[in-house]
């Protein structure tokens, strides 16, 4: 090999800031995006922790309720729109995006780092509305509370999500042209990975329902500053009509955290049980499906808001019908692993973790998808367990497995053997312990976004928040082993999991513009079964 | 490689360019569709509530204004297709003399829409409970202005942002011999630009036709 220029891998590029703050990499734009989203998260997990530490005793002693009310809605607000959306898209996706299809980049770096420019001056702003004081709507905004009676930062906060869902929408806009037009030669779509449908997935949610999002919040902060009367009833406006609106995104947001999720096990599994994925065109097609029969279901959310009876029973059905898809994606995992050589590295003790996970938070989600039952558990812990299992436990198990897989292929290096698998299992037992006392909770009768309660309650509280900083500390982890491994962790080869993938085939990490020459493609992808 | 076949080969990136960008454009105007079908729906929802009020708040909108105001937007589509052929035709002169009327065609709509708001302010009809004199006015008035002001003025800042967008380009096409090699950007700049013109096609009828004659 020779000592070309363009042959350099992308961290030792450049090292002023410039050479980061300024680039057009696809690869070091997710870099950036990672240590943002870890900021947030930090941020998010610290309001929690208030959360669990409050709800250790029946008694509301610790902060007021006005505190309280503050506290759980920033932990919503950031962690929804600061950790959550953007974290497998924009870090990974970003990063594997062009890699696995072959492409120097995508088909827009600059749009690219002005989309990451723009995320984090919807940060700011967010970050403005905390430090001073911060807001108490709840992450959902509801009116005519947020817009009419809330005191607090309800404006600063309302632009910040504006302004970070036009960063969701230029990801995604990117996102779909580049896997339109730069796949490698003989990359049919039948031959792209599944990351990639999901991703491809997640980006039309991305283009189709934020916008909604925006101009619902723009309504809301138009009314709350100006008084026009568009979701006020006192102002002769119609709160329902928000909440038609806010959950026409807000639902199919919950799939732009978890498609992405599901895309990334599905790399991680049939490379760890080394066999083909089980069903490819289904898998595909179920990607579509859930985030098309996502844009009908947002009426479930309003089962008791006084839309029809009649809309009920029709979003009732819709939201039973997500869990064909759904269950074809985890039976087919589980088909991949029959019969296969099952090797439990750590992104495959996260996939498992997944899987498990999102079943239970896909299962109680046809509990509340039912019109009766869902009455009975409106608005207690059993909603706040069911979407922290799919979020949390769907979505965060899926960014961390994706993160422990690529890591050698981000960085070059590996990763010390033992505290990650111990980690993840950390992981997995502190969040079942922490929310699957939730549903007994609610199925009981606990309301949620009450800061004291009952006394016969308070075993299952501070179950679950033992099992919070069982969590914390699962998570605090790869902070420290990570950041060695970068610094100093053993080099790593190009493949380390001898997976297939175009992503693999280059260099680790990867070379300013991804390959040396353009790959050529000539077989079905997860061919593993012809390399043992 | 000879001469032929790298000017093929630089036409085949030209055409890809112009095709990425085309495609990228399309996927932020259906992205964009669905921001003004937000307020749309609220539009529509409240028009079905209060068809009365709504009626007799589209009378109280200046027909021959924004008729005017229609042709002015109309005109500029035809002076931003003519630029873009122009270009293509490396007519850099006519080609930048028709973007040039473009801009001033998209000002003039932008000062006679200020001209309506401040006759609307002269009315007493603007947003906002504090400032409103007359507090028992109409509810269903009250929305209908509300969301006149809200829906005219998200499209001015489109059209704002697509002003500023076609000042850019001007100045850029003007310090280049050959405006040719620019057509990508002008051709998927003329997209928004239409865009923009069509949402207007939609919000004319919706706030000064719909129940005016009725
Ligand atoms: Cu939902």
């Amino acid at each position: 090999m020779n000592e070309h220029p363009d042959k350099e891998n992308y961290l030792m590029a450049g090292y002023g800031w410039r050479s980061w703050f300024l680039t057009t990499d696809h690869k070091r734009i997710a870099i950036l995006y990672m240590l943002s989203i870890t900021f947030f998260f930090a941020i998010g997990a610290f309001f929690a922790l208030l959360i669990r530490l409050e709800l250790l005793t029946p008694a509301g002693d610790f902060v007021s309720s006005a505190t309280y009310n503050r506290l759980f809605t920033m932990h919503g607000i950031i962690m929804v729109w600061f950790f959550l959306i953007p974290s497998i898209p924009s870090v990974l996706g970003n990063f594997l995006i062009p890699l696995m299809i072959g492409a120097d980049d995508l088909s827009f770096p600059r749009l690219n780092l002005a989309s990451w420019y723009i995320f984090m001056l919807g940060g700011i702003f967010t970050l403005i509305s905390i430090l001073f004081g911060g807001l108490d709507t709840g992450w959902t905004f509801y009116t005519p509370y947020s817009s009419s009676y809330a005191s607090g930062q309800v404006l600063n906060a309302g632009l910040g999500i504006i302004i970070s869902g036009f960063s969701s929408i230029l990801t995604g806009l990117n996102f779909i042209v580049t896997i339109h037009k730069k796949r490698a030669p003989g990359l049919t779509w039948g031959r792209l990975p599944l990351f990639i449908w999901a991703h491809y997935a997640t980006s039309l949610i991305f283009v189709l329902a934020t916008p909604v999002l925006a101009v619902t919040l723009l309504l809301m902060i138009v009314e709350r500053t100006l008084h026009i009367g568009i979701f006020d009833p006192s102002l002769g406006g119609d709160p329902v009509l928000f909440q038609h609106l806010f959950w026409f995104y807000s639902h199919p947001a919950v799939y732009i955290m978890i498609l992405p999720a599901m895309g990334v096990v599905s790399e991680i599994v049939p490379c760890f049980s080394r066999r083909k994925i089980f069903g490819y065109k289904m898998m595909a097609c179920a990607s579509l499906a859930i985030a098309t029969l996502g844009f009908l279901v947002w009426g479930h959310h309003m089962f008791v808001s006084g839309q029809s009876v009649y809309a009920g029973i029709i979003f009732s059905l819709f939201s039973f019908l997500v869990a064909i898809p759904s269950g074809i994606k985890v039976f087919n995992w589980v088909a991949t692993m029959f019969r296969g050589t099952i090797t439990f590295s750590t992104p495959m003790i996260y996939a498992f973790g997944f899987i498990g996970l999102f079943t239970i938070g896909g299962l109680t989600g046809l509990f509340l998808a039912a019109l009766g039952m869902d009455i009975h558990v409106q608005d207690t812990y059993f909603v706040v367990a069911h979407f922290h299992y799919i979020m949390v436990g769907g979505a965060i198990m899926g960014y961390l497995g994706g993160i422990h897989f690529w890591w050698p292929k981000i960085c070059g290096r590996l990763y010390p053997k033992g505290w990650p698998g111990l980690s993840a299992l950390l992981i997995f037992i502190g969040f079942n312990l922490t929310f699957f006392p939730q549903f007994l909770l609610g199925y009981m009768g606990m309301p949620r976004r009450y800061h004291f309660y009952p006394e016969e309650f308070q075993a299952l509280h501070v179950l679950s928040s033992a099992g919070a900083s069982i969590l914390g500390v699962g998570y605090i982890f790869p902070f420290f082993y990570l950041a060695w491994s970068f610094f100093r962790g053993p080099r790593a080869e190009p493949n380390p999991w001898r997976a297939t993938g175009l992503e693999w085939k280059t260099e680790s990490p990867p070379p300013v513009h991804n390959f040396d020459q353009t790959p050529i493609v000539t077989e079905d992808p997860y061919s593993y079964e012809e390399k043992p | 490689m000879t001469s032929s076949a790298s000017l093929e080969d630089s036409a085949l990136m030209a055409e890809n360019r112009k095709r990425t960008a085309e495609l990228g454009m399309w996927i932020f105007l259906a992205s964009e569709a669905l921001l003004f079908g937000g307020l749309f729906l609220a539009y529509f929802v409240y028009r079905y509530s209060f068809p009365q009020a709504f009626a007799a708040g589209v009378r109280e909108n200046d027909l021959i204004l924004g008729t005017i105001n229609t042709i002015i937007l109309m005109l500029s589509a035809l002076f931003m297709t003519l630029g873009i052929l122009a270009a293509e035709n490396d007519n850099k002169k006519s080609s930048l003399s028709c973007l040039i009327m473009t801009a001033f065609l998209g000002l003039t709509f932008l000062g006679i829409k200020s001209l309506e708001y401040s006759h609307k302010f002269q009315h007493h009809l603007y947003p906002g409970g504090v400032f409103m004199p007359e507090k028992n006015w109409p509810v269903g008035e009250r929305i209908f202005f509300g969301l006149y002001f809200v829906m005219t003025g998200v499209h001015a800042l489109h059209l704002l942002v697509g002003i500023g967008i076609l000042a850019w380009l001007i100045f850029v096409l003007s310090h280049k011999p050959r405006v040719r090699d620019s057509t990508v950007w002008l051709y998927t700049f003329g997209l928004y630009w239409h865009y923009i013109d069509l949402i207007w096609i939609f919000l004319f009828p919706s706030l000064y036709l719909l129940g005016r004659f009725g």
